[in-house]
């Protein structure tokens, strides 16, 4: 039976982002739809009728919501090539445990540094800078997260790496200055095609959240 | 070669009470170590240095933390009596809905709860919604994980002891049985099966702790 995979997303969400690299990682052709958040389609609202978010992967017209749940569900379904997590349960456990943690602390913190100024502004700073060396501390001196091969945190965190041009731009700092490593293997995964296929352009998103801050008065 | 399995939690968090429900149903055999969080132990902080929360389950010496993680690491260890279903698709189901109890559900029947007056009145919008949600979730169904219990009852379980006794401290029925009469139905025998009943934190201990929570919040406003 041939598989029908549609994924409904939005070019600079980091969530978008984790399932397209996922489904390049698998060979997994699929149509990609484009949603306007300002004006959510039927489709979406149909399929995610819980959060109204996005993305959404829609296999042989059934759906799967949240990112970190599809990329899993990838996972399962295509298991014969491209393993995204690792076999043993004590490794995957950490890589569930990681791929929380970015969802625990990056999202909020990245959000913070551009709704506000001044004084929590910096504070946001200094926080995403904390959660990055950790998150740093534990890739060490490994090529990816998981060890000699690209994975489940990998695919977690690097599309945040996207949006760094823009919280640098509109913050005046440096996140490469402190974060070296993490930047160093940013710059590692984008060597792969089908990261850098996946990812979106730093220079878009920048424009993007202009675009945002402008609509909403931020 | 022995197990060794050492759970450590509080005697009250529902998060690590999902860890002792897996293990019992599982019928693997653990050690509690008790955590006073205003004082939190060495083993604890060696354990979980990134959050320093309980629960941590420790197996064999190697510590696994978050009570999500924990489950599906409880479930691919030991095999026997399956908690989630082979089904990719029913799997993926089961992790978005306890997601969904995570980081919305509690949060929002907890803001009921604490609040007072209007705010009261406010937050009982959303947790009605997403009581909704649930309760559409259990149509056809025994438990959650369908005949038997998986671990999508386990992460809203919290619901079966906690609401009771937060209806107890507050007065105010959120779960009414014309409402929601599959969930009404769904804590009734959850509740009763052996594994959970043996395992819930004493009640009055539990509302002596919530109707202080409530007291500290409400001296806030």
């Amino acid at each position: 039976m041939s598989d029908h995979v549609v994924l409904l997303d939005s070019y600079p969400s980091m969530f978008g982002m984790r399932v397209r690299i996922a489904l390049a990682e698998k060979g997994i052709e699929y149509e990609y739809k484009e949603e306007d958040l300002s004006n959510k389609s039927p489709l979406l609202l149909k399929m995610n009728p819980v959060h109204k978010k996005i993305p959404v992967l829609i296999h042989n017209g059934r759906p799967v919501c949240e990112s970190l749940v599809e990329v899993q569900y990838i996972d399962e379904v295509w298991k014969d090539k491209s393993p995204l997590l690792p076999s043993q349960p004590y490794q995957r456990a950490q890589a569930r445990f990681w791929a929380d943690y970015v969802d625990k602390k990056i999202y909020d913190a990245v959000r913070n540094i551009w709704t506000t100024k001044g004084e929590e502004q910096e504070t946001a700073k200094k926080e995403l800078i904390d959660y990055l060396k950790v998150l740093e501390g534990e890739l060490g001196d490994k090529p990816y997260f998981g060890g000699e091969s690209f994975g489940f945190v990998d695919i977690a965190l690097l599309p945040f790496s996207t949006w760094f041009y823009a919280y640098e731009s509109l913050c005046n700092f440096s996140i490469e200055a402190k974060c070296p490593i993490l930047i160093a293997w940013v710059n590692r995964c984008k060597e792969k095609e089908t990261v850098s296929k996946s990812l979106a352009d730093p220079h878009k998103v920048y424009e993007y959240l202009l675009g945002i801050k402008k609509k909403f008065g931020i | 070669m022995a197990e060794e399995v050492k759970l450590i939690r509080t005697w009250s968090s529902p998060f690590a009470l999902r860890i002792v429900w897996a293990l019992k149903l599982k019928g693997i055999e653990f050690e509690t170590v008790l955590e006073d969080l205003a004082s939190k132990s060495p083993l604890l902080l060696q354990s979980n240095p990134v959050h320093k929360k309980v629960p941590v389950l420790v197996h064999n010496g190697k510590p696994v933390s978050e009570s999500l993680v924990i489950l599906e690491y409880i479930e691919e260890t030991w095999k026997e009596k399956p908690l989630l279903p082979e089904d990719p698709y029913e799997k993926a189901s089961s992790r978005f809905w306890a997601k969904f109890s995570d980081e919305k559900l509690l949060p929002s029947v907890w803001t009921v709860f604490i609040s007072q007056g209007n705010k009261q009145e406010e937050a009982l919008v959303p947790a009605l919604e997403n009581l909704q949600f649930i309760e559409e979730q259990l149509e056809g169904k025994k438990f959650f994980g369908g005949e038997k219990i998986g671990l999508l009852d386990l992460a809203i379980g919290w619901m079966a002891d906690m609401v009771s006794v937060l209806e107890e401290v507050t007065g105010l029925k959120l779960i009414q049985e014309d409402k929601f009469p599959l969930l009404s139905a769904w804590i009734e025998i959850f509740a009763d099966v052996p594994e959970i009943k043996e395992s819930g934190a004493p009640r009055e201990k539990l509302i002596s702790k919530f109707q202080a929570i409530r007291d500290a919040y409400a001296a806030t406003k």
